[in-house]
């Protein structure tokens, strides 16, 4: 295989990627650019990160081999990522201790963030709390509805939150709504994306910064068990669990990845958030990526269950990766991830994030293919407390007969 | 036609020592049977071109005026394809350039060289497309120049010197000079530093320069003119034609002139 490089200098995965912005954002673009490839080569600044990791965080998260439910599944040994065990309960504070140092760097005290489920929104009050940082977070009225204790999170945390009440009112537009205020505060603010998505250098920082999700998983393997594993797999909305976990394997040609998205009510309704069921290309939120859309150019809605898939487009590096067929991408269910999330919780004692759940769900289908002698490593990306009491009410409306689960 | 007659246009009325006034209206919005009869209006109120938005899901460069406008458009079921045809409709009745205007997603799921060819067809001068920076315009501007339309550039004012003197450098039909830090909409005040702005611009410009991006009214057209050569006004005659006030657009438009 030969190297894997990417993005190239003008944020191109292969065919997607770039920067689709107004002109009035591009000096911000080229200015994080600039300051991101400065700190990295900063041994200063690397250090302070990876110390915050250490020591506020709770890096690094265990692998841990789930030998229950390997029993359950009957097959390969299941290793869980457990990123759930972060503070704030999910993978998105690498990425949110990672950009804010980068713009006080810029001396840049002001942040702006969206937010979808709440889980990348916590995780940006909070290191806005700890840095002394002015945070103000977009979210969509549906979505605050939807995720009120989240809500109450940020705000203790000292963050303002707004609420977005048009197109959807959900993550796209609490995205939309972000852009518009970064392009008018553009000078004293930054602003913080929560994925592997939107404009050059975005999709590359955030991959970056959540690769410690991978390279540890990586050096425990080989620590722990003195292998790699034959199967990662990792759930998939924007996507940056999955890129944080897959980039230090991509080059470890003989390791199959997996990347799932959240097929809703089914694939073959049109409530699901699966961009690579009928992959069609455009640009959204400032980058060119498959995305739902209609035969117009209009993006259409996402549906899932869980907010954090429930998005309509995806990473522009997994469409290369779709693209180059170096991740297969498969989707499951609403009802699937539902009993993922149960038998988890049943068979070893963990809630998992209705997001992480679509990976545990597809590990089961995988797992009948694969025999014992191999492993499948999943990203844990998050911890499940911010879902039950949905899946409390969705389990009571089933239990009365009512056939609830979208 | 295309970039020759949309320079040819506004020369012609800069010999007559007017400012230049181009209204936006958006597409579709209160149907798109009324596309014709207002493009004929703004053309008998003296503008030197008009900008046709083409309604998009996300306009993340859209303040809420817009946005609605485009929600209301969207609802009716307006395509770019239809939006264009309607354009060829009519196209020996006007003399005014018309300008598209709209994000890149619709014309990238329409294709680009489809896009290009048919605008030329439906009489359409010039294309501004606000999420294309110098940085990926190649992917449209290559098929722009095939058939002869102007690429409409933005500077904004946070743009560095470097990109102002490219986008100088590349701008067709006029430059579409950005007066806020933020998206479209009516604003009551500009900063200081738009007048120095523009008229820096102005002094660099081989094209006509208009600032455009807040301006509601005509004193502040007026005022901003003074420092370039006119105007692009979108918020302010959408909300108008939404309200049906086209009294108060004649008026608004014969006092920025």
């Amino acid at each position: 295989m030969t190297t894997y490089t990417g993005p190239d200098h003008n944020g191109k995965f292969g065919n997607f990627g770039g920067r689709f912005v107004p002109e009035t954002l591009m000096p911000a673009l080229l200015e994080l650019e600039t300051a991101y490839e400065q700190a990295v080569k900063d041994p200063e600044f690397i250090t302070n990160i990876t110390s915050y990791l250490h020591h506020y965080v709770g890096r690094e998260t265990p692998l841990y081999f789930a030998k229950n439910l390997t029993q359950a599944f009957g097959g390969p040994k299941i290793y869980l990522k457990r990123e759930d065990l972060n503070h704030t309960g999910a993978h998105k504070i690498n990425n949110t201790i990672g950009q804010a140092f980068l713009a006080l760097r810029m001396g840049k005290r002001k942040i702006v963030a969206e937010t979808g489920a709440g889980q990348h929104g916590v995780a940006t009050a909070t290191v806005c709390a700890l840095l002394g940082l002015k945070c103000v977070v977009f979210m969509g009225a549906e979505d605050i509805r939807r995720q009120k204790l989240n809500v109450f999170r940020m705000e203790l945390l000292g963050t303002e939150v707004r609420s977005v009440s048009n197109g959807s009112a959900t993550l796209k537009d609490a995205v939309n709504e972000a852009l518009r205020y970064w392009v008018t505060h553009v000078e004293d603010t930054h602003y913080i994306l929560g994925s592997v998505v939107g404009p050059h250098p975005f999709p590359k920082i955030v991959r970056d910064f959540q690769a410690v999700i991978g390279n540890e998983t990586k050096q425990q393997m080989l620590k722990q068990y003195g292998y790699l594993p034959d199967a990662v797999v990792a759930c998939v909305g924007g996507g940056s669990n999955a890129m944080g976990m897959f980039y230090p394997f991509i080059e470890e040609a003989q390791v199959k990845l997996y990347g799932i998205e959240a097929g809703g009510a089914g694939l073959n309704t049109n409530q699901h958030a699966s961009v690579f069921h009928q992959p069609k290309p455009g640009v959204l939120h400032g980058t060119l990526t498959n995305l739902l859309q209609d035969e117009h150019g209009q993006i259409q809605e996402a549906y899932s269950i869980s907010a954090g898939l429930d998005y309509p487009g995806v990473g522009p590096e997994h469409s290369h990766l779709h693209a180059t067929k170096r991740v297969n991408y498969a989707a499951v269910t609403d009802i699937e991830a539902i009993h993922a999330f149960q038998q988890l919780s049943l068979t070893e004692g963990i809630i998992p994030a209705l997001e992480s759940a679509h990976a545990i769900a597809y590990v089961k289908k995988l797992a009948q293919e694969m025999d014992k002698h191999q492993s499948i490593v999943v990203c844990l990306s998050g911890r499940g407390d911010k879902d039950v009491e949905q899946i409390k009410q969705i389990l009571e409306e089933k239990a009365d007969g009512k056939t609830k689960t979208h | 036609m295309g970039k020759r007659k949309l320079t040819d246009y506004l020369q012609q009325l800069q010999a007559k020592d007017k400012n230049l006034f181009v209204p936006y209206i958006m597409a579709g919005d209160g149907g798109l049977d009324k596309l014709k009869e207002r493009i004929l209006f703004l053309q008998d109120c003296g503008v030197a071109a008009i900008e046709v938005g083409i309604p998009f899901s996300d306009p993340v460069a859209d303040g809420s005026t817009i946005q609605n406008a485009g929600k209301r458009s969207l609802k009716r079921n307006t395509t770019l394809a239809a939006v264009l045809d309607t354009l060829a409709s009519f196209k020996d009745k006007r003399q005014v350039p018309i300008i598209v205007m709209t994000y890149l997603n619709p014309v990238y799921a329409y294709g680009m060289e489809k896009f290009a060819r048919t605008c030329s067809q439906a009489g359409v001068d010039g294309v501004i497309v606000p999420d294309l920076p110098l940085e990926e315009e190649d992917l449209l501007t290559n098929m722009l120049t095939k058939y002869d339309i102007a690429c409409i550039r933005l500077v904004a004012l946070t743009s560095p010197k470097e990109r102002v003197d490219a986008l100088i450098r590349r701008s067709e039909g006029f430059l579409y000079a950005v007066t806020v830090k933020g998206t479209t909409g009516s604003r009551i005040s500009y900063e200081n530093e738009v007048n120095t702005y523009l008229q820096k611009l102005k002094e660099q410009s081989d094209v006509p320069v208009l600032a455009g991006f807040g301006v509601s009214t005509s004193e502040q057209a007026q005022a901003l003119a003074s420092c370039c050569d006119g105007v692009v006004v979108g918020s302010k005659i959408v909300e108008l034609f939404n309200e049906h006030q086209t009294d108060e657009i004649k008026k608004l438009i014969g006092e920025s002139l």
